[in-house]
C-alpha cells in the first residue's frame, strides 16, 4: 500500500485520533455527571440485596441473614425497632374470604385498618381496599365510584369493598416475567418485594386493581410503624416494586383474623378456612346466594360477596 | 489462492469501522454533539427518576404505563417495518432494493436498542434486570408474554445484526459472501419480524381484564401500523442517506416502498375502523375506553386532540400518497411519509396504551399527562437511537461504496 506518511502521526496515532480521544473522554465525563444523581440512590447500592435470590431459593441460613439485614435497615432508614419473620403457609389450610353488601356501610374503616396494619406510606394514604359506592339496581362497577367524600350510608347507594380476590387462576402471577410473584399453597397470592423488578405487567393484568406500585420510597414515622412484620406481607416495601392485599399472612397464618376484619363495625366480613366444615366461611357459602367478581374472566376468586336481604 | 486470515482482517474491520464512524465534516461532529447533548439530558432525567422514585412521572395505580411504553410498542413496530425492504429484495429480487437493504437491517437494529432502553426506563428496579436472564434469574418462560418479547427482540437484533455485520464484513475484505451464512437468517428474520410485533401484541391483547385491548385484531393492526411507520422512515431517511454520503443508489426503493405504503395505510384505517365499529356497535364495558379516547367520558378529555391529531394525520397521508404526484414529487411524499409516521406513533401511544388503563378495571377515572421528566428520558432514548444509526451509517457506508477495504495479507 503506498500512503504517504503523515507528518502529524505519532506512533501510528493522528492528531485526528487524539482529538476524538479527548472528544470520547469529554463525552464520557459528561455522561458520568448525568448520572450523578444515581449515586444518592441508596437501594441500588447495598450489595447484599442487589445480589440476594429469589425467595423459593433462600435456604434457612440465608433467610435469616436476609431477614435481620431487613430489620437493620429499617431501623436506619426509618428509626424503628421491627421484627421481620417468614410465616409460611399451614397445612390443611385454605383461605376464603366473604363479604355481606348488605350490611357494609361505606365507612372505610377496613381500608384505615389495613393502611395502619401494612405499613402504608402516610403522605398517599395508601390501602389495598378500595370501596366502591354502588346505585342500587345495578352490580355494574361502571356505575361505582370510589372517590365519595360525604357520610354514609347514603340512600339509594349500597358499598363494595373491593381487594385483592386472591384468584386461583390469577392473571397477575402468569405473567410476571421473573416469577416474583405467586399463589402459596394456602390460596394467598404473595409477592417478592425484593425480587420484583417494578414493570408493572401485573397491574396491567389485575382486572381488580388489587395491585399497587411503590411510586416513591413509603414514608412512615418511627411511632407509626408496625413493628409486627413478616417477608412476604406487611414488612416496608422498597421504593419501584409492585404490592397488594396479603390476607394479612402475618396475621392469619398465625390463627388471628385479617385487621380489615376485625376493623369493620357491622361484622361485614367472613374470613377463614375453606377446608375447616365448621368454619363460618363454610356457612356463608353453604347457605347465601354469593358471587364473585368479573366471573366471566375465568379468575376464579377467593372473595366471595353476598346479599342477606 | 491463501486462505483469508481472519484473526488478522476481523479487527481490521472493527477497527475500520470504528476509525470511519467518528470521522467526517464539521456537520457530522456538530449532528453527534447535539445528539449527544440530548442524551446527556435524557440520562440525568432518567438517573433523577431511578434515585427518587417514578413519582416524578406522570403515571399512576390507575395508568401504570405511559409514554415509555407507548415507544416501545412503537418502536418494535419501526424494527419490523424495516422488513419491508427484506421482502422486496430478496423474495422478489429486486436489486435496487438489495443495493441498500442493510440500511433496513441497520435500522432494525437501532430500533431495538432504543425499545430496550425504553423497557429498561420504564422498570422500577433497573438494578434487577438480571433477574430475567435464564439462568441466573427466574425467567417465567413460557407462560408470561413479556418473556417471550425478551426472546423476540433479542433475537431479531442478534439476526440483524449478524446479517448486516456479516455482509459488510465480507464485503470489506473483498469476498463474495456464502449463501448458507447468510440467506437462512434472511428468511428467518423475515418470519422474526412479524413475530416481534405479534408478541408484543399479545403483551396487551391477552389481558383479560382490559376489553381495549382484549380483541383479537390488535396483532395484525399492530404489524399493519409497523409496515407503515417503517417504510415512511425509511423513505425520508434514504433521501438523506443519499445526500450525506457517498452511496449512490436511484429512486427504486423509495417507489416499492411507496407501493407498499399504499396498501398498508389504508388496511390499517380499516382495521381502526372495524375496531371502532365494533366497540360503538356492541356498546357497554367495550366501549367506555373509545369512548374516553376518541370523546371523552364524564367531562374528562385529555386524549380527544391526540387520536383526531393522529386519524387527521393518518387520513391526510392516505389520501397524499394514493395521488400520482406521491411518485413525482418527493417534498409532497415526504411530507405524507412524515404526518404518517406521527400519526402512527400517536395511535399506537396515545391511542392505544393510555385508553387501555381509563376508566380502570374499577372504573375510575383517572388522567395521564406525561410530565417533563418523561418527555426528557424520552427524547434521550430517541436521540440515542438516532446517534446509535448514525454511527452504523457512517461505518457500513464506506464499505458499501468500496472505498474500504482490507489490506490483504495477498495483495503485499
Amino acid at each position: 500500500m503506498s500512503e504517504a506518511p503523515n507528518p502529524d502521526t505519532v506512533g501510528g496515532l493522528t492528531r485526528r485520533d487524539a482529538v476524538k480521544a479527548f472528544g470520547a473522554t469529554l463525552g464520557a465525563a459528561a455522561f458520568a455527571r448525568a448520572l450523578a444523581p444515581l449515586s444518592e440512590w441508596k437501594d441500588g447500592m447495598d450489595f447484599d440485596s442487589f445480589v440476594q435470590k429469589h425467595y423459593k431459593e433462600l435456604g434457612p441460613n440465608d433467610m435469616d441473614v436476609v431477614l435481620r439485614r431487613l430489620e437493620k435497615s429499617t431501623k436506619e432508614e426509618y428509626g424503628a425497632d421491627v421484627e421481620i419473620r417468614d410465616i409460611k403457609p399451614l397445612d390443611g389450610v385454605q383461605y376464603g374470604y366473604a363479604l355481606n353488601l348488605s350490611t357494609c356501610i361505606g365507612c372505610r374503616k377496613c381500608a384505615e385498618a389495613c393502611h395502619i396494619e401494612n405499613n402504608h406510606d402516610r403522605a398517599t394514604g395508601g390501602s389495598y381496599i378500595r370501596v366502591l359506592e354502588m346505585k342500587q339496581g345495578s352490580i355494574d362497577l361502571e356505575h361505582g365510584d370510589s372517590t365519595y367524600e360525604h357520610p354514609v350510608p347514603q340512600p339509594n347507594r349500597y358499598y363494595m369493598p373491593v381487594q385483592c380476590q386472591q384468584c386461583d387462576n390469577p392473571p397477575c402471577v402468569h405473567v410476571c416475567p421473573v416469577q416474583a410473584t405467586w399463589k402459596e399453597k394456602d390460596g394467598i397470592v404473595v409477592i417478592d418485594y425484593n425480587w420484583c423488578i417494578g414493570c408493572r405487567y401485573c397491574e396491567a393484568a389485575c382486572p381488580y386493581h388489587a395491585r399497587r406500585f411503590n411510586w416513591a420510597k413509603p414514608e412512615i414515622p418511627a411511632e407509626e410503624v408496625n413493628p409486627v412484620q413478616a417477608y412476604l406481607s406487611n414488612r416496608i416495601r422498597p421504593q419501584g416494586v409492585v404490592e397488594k392485599c396479603h390476607f394479612c399472612l402475618h396475621r392469619t397464618r398465625e390463627g388471628k383474623q385479617p385487621a380489615c376484619l376485625e376493623a369493620c363495625p357491622t361484622g361485614a366480613r367472613v374470613f377463614g378456612n375453606l377446608l375447616d366444615p365448621n368454619s363460618d366461611i363454610r356457612k356463608v357459602l353453604a347457605t347465601k346466594r354469593v358471587f364473585v367478581l368479573k366471573e366471566e374472566l375465568g379468575t376464579r376468586p377467593r372473595f366471595f360477596y353476598f346479599f342477606d336481604k | 489462492m491463501p486462505r483469508t486470515q481472519h484473526s488478522l482482517t476481523y479487527p481490521q474491520f472493527l477497527l475500520h469501522a470504528l476509525r470511519s464512524a467518528t470521522d467526517g465534516s464539521k456537520f457530522f461532529y456538530a449532528w453527534m454533539t447535539f445528539l449527544t447533548a440530548l442524551v446527556l439530558v435524557g440520562a440525568n432525567a432518567w438517573a433523577h427518576q431511578v434515585n427518587n422514585g417514578m413519582a416524578l412521572t406522570g403515571m399512576s395505580d390507575q395508568v401504570s404505563w405511559g409514554l415509555y411504553i407507548s415507544n416501545f410498542t412503537f418502536l418494535v413496530g419501526l424494527a419490523a417495518g424495516a422488513v419491508m425492504m427484506v421482502i422486496p429484495a430478496y423474495l422478489f429480487d429486486d436489486h435496487e432494493m438489495h443495493d441498500v437493504v442493510i440500511l433496513g437491517e441497520l435500522l432494525a437494529v437501532a430500533a431495538l436498542v432504543m425499545c430496550i432502553m425504553f423497557v429498561v426506563a420504564d422498570l422500577g428496579r433497573p438494578d434487577r434486570v438480571w433477574h430475567m436472564i435464564p439462568g441466573i434469574g427466574r425467567f417465567n418462560w413460557p407462560i408470561s408474554m413479556l418473556t417471550w418479547d425478551v426472546l423476540v427482540l433479542n433475537g431479531y437484533l442478534i439476526i440483524n445484526a449478524h446479517v448486516a455485520g456479516y455482509l459488510l464484513y465480507t464485503r470489506f475484505i473483498g469476498k463474495k459472501p456464502n449463501p448458507k451464512w447468510y440467506l437462512p437468517f434472511v428468511f428467518l428474520s423475515i418470519a422474526w419480524a412479524v413475530s416481534i410485533h405479534t408478541v408484543t401484541a399479545f403483551l396487551y391483547s391477552g389481558l383479560g381484564g382490559r376489553p381495549f385491548w382484549n380483541t383479537a385484531i390488535l396483532a395484525p393492526r399492530f404489524l399493519a401500523s409497523a409496515f407503515v411507520s417503517g417504510p415512511a422512515f425509511v423513505i425520508v431517511s434514504l433521501q438523506i442517506i443519499r445526500r450525506m454520503t457517498g452511496l449512490k443508489f436511484g429512486d427504486g426503493p423509495m417507489m416499492t416502498l411507496l407501493k407498499i405504503m399504499r396498501v398498508t395505510v389504508v388496511l390499517n384505517l380499516f382495521m381502526l375502523a372495524a375496531e371502532v365499529f365494533t366497540q360503538f356497535y356492541t356498546g357497554g364495558a367495550h366501549v367506555t375506553s373509545a369512548q374516553y379516547l376518541y370523546f371523552g367520558l364524564h367531562g374528562k378529555h385529555a386524549l380527544v386532540p391526540w387520536i383526531w391529531t393522529a386519524i387527521f394525520l393518518n387520513v391526510t397521508a392516505a389520501i397524499m400518497l394514493m395521488t400520482p404526484k406521491a411518485k413525482t414529487n418527493m417534498a409532497w411524499l415526504n411530507t405524507a411519509c412524515v404526518m404518517t409516521f406521527i400519526g402512527v406513533w400517536i395511535e399506537k401511544g396515545m391511542g392505544l396504551i393510555i385508553p387501555g388503563f381509563i376508566p380502570s378495571t374499577l372504573h375510575e377515572l383517572v388522567e395521564y399527562v406525561p410530565t417533563l421528566l418523561e418527555w426528557k428520558v424520552m427524547v434521550g432514548i430517541w436521540a440515542a437511537g438516532i446517534l446509535i444509526y448514525t454511527l452504523l451509517l457512517k461505518a457500513a457506508t464506506p464499505i458499501l461504496t468500496d472505498k474500504a477495504r482490507a489490506h490483504q495479507a495477498d495483495e503485499d
